[in-house]
């Protein structure tokens, strides 16, 4: 039951933080509002039973894409302005709406851990049986998507050294 | 089938919703950045469907596919990101509209 609530606390927390991304100005707001949606998603992935997922979107899309996206943020905005751009940043009004968000994650997140053996020790999928999966039928699959991250890695180099190079 | 006391029709619901509010994003910014943003979030739409389907039937196939998803996401951003750099290079702006013609 409690189960429930916990996930439409998630899901409401989810699409108000992805409505709230996409209508920002600054992309720095929307890329906190949107790692709080990916955040939300990931309790979601939790709750139905999918921990290596849910650990797999925090690891890989909040962490690993959401800093490739601030890094290039950064790289763009180098300029005289970016101080002051910096302490408008800090306003708690900016910060205040994914902290609250994020705070009701981390009390369901905190509720989950304590009743550990509701949702996490039953995994309705566990990490073997994808590993044996993606490496028995879907081992092709597999092959085609370390070609696709080594097309990208050839690409974004491409792309990015001719700006390091004859950029500013 | 047990691990899963969700309905799946909801999951499904906010899944598309959130499909819905990305395909939304990418039609009204013209900021390339939130394009990027808006077809993250449409992946990850899309991976929150699969995962819940597995989850639903209890197969590994959903998660299969949802790391699928993953690397592929993982592709599109650092190319697009790269993409983004040339525009602003090039154009001076990130607005999609001053990349709207080629050359020749």
């Amino acid at each position: 039951m409690l189960e429930i609530i916990f996930f439409y606390l998630a899901a409401t927390i989810a699409l108000i933080a992805t409505a709230l991304a996409m209508t920002r100005a600054n992309a720095i707001h929307a890329l906190i509002y949107l790692i709080v949606s990916l955040l939300a998603v990931a309790v979601i992935f939790f709750l139905i039973g999918a921990p290596f997922a849910a650990a797999l979107e925090i690891v890989i899309y909040a962490g690993a894409i959401m800093v490739l996206f601030v890094f290039v943020i950064m790289m763009l905005n180098l300029g005289k302005e970016g101080d002051a751009r910096e302490r408008q940043w800090m306003q708690p009004r900016i910060w205040a709406g994914p902290v609250l968000l994020s705070l009701v994650l981390f009390a369901e997140l905190l509720y989950m851990i304590a009743n550990i053996e509701g949702s996490l020790s039953h995994p309705a999928v566990t990490a073997k049986e994808v590993g044996l999966s993606l490496f028995g039928p879907y081992v092709l699959a597999v092959e085609i998507a370390a070609m696709l991250l080594l097309a990208g890695l050839v690409g974004s180099y491409h792309l990015g050294r001719r700006y390091l190079e004859r950029g500013e | 089938m047990d691990g899963l006391n969700i309905p799946l029709n909801h999951i499904l619901l906010l899944s598309s919703l959130l499909f819905c509010i990305g395909m939304l994003g990418l039609m009204i910014r013209r900021n390339i950045i939130f394009i990027l943003m808006s077809l993250e979030v449409m992946l990850n739409a899309a991976a929150l469907a699969f995962v819940a389907a597995g989850a639903y039937w209890g197969q590994p196939d959903g998660q299969v596919v949802f790391l699928l998803i993953l690397s592929v996401a993982a592709a599109e951003v650092a190319v697009g990101l790269g993409l983004v750099l040339q525009v602003q290079r090039r154009f001076k702006s990130l607005d999609m509209d001053s990349a709207n013609r080629m050359r020749g």
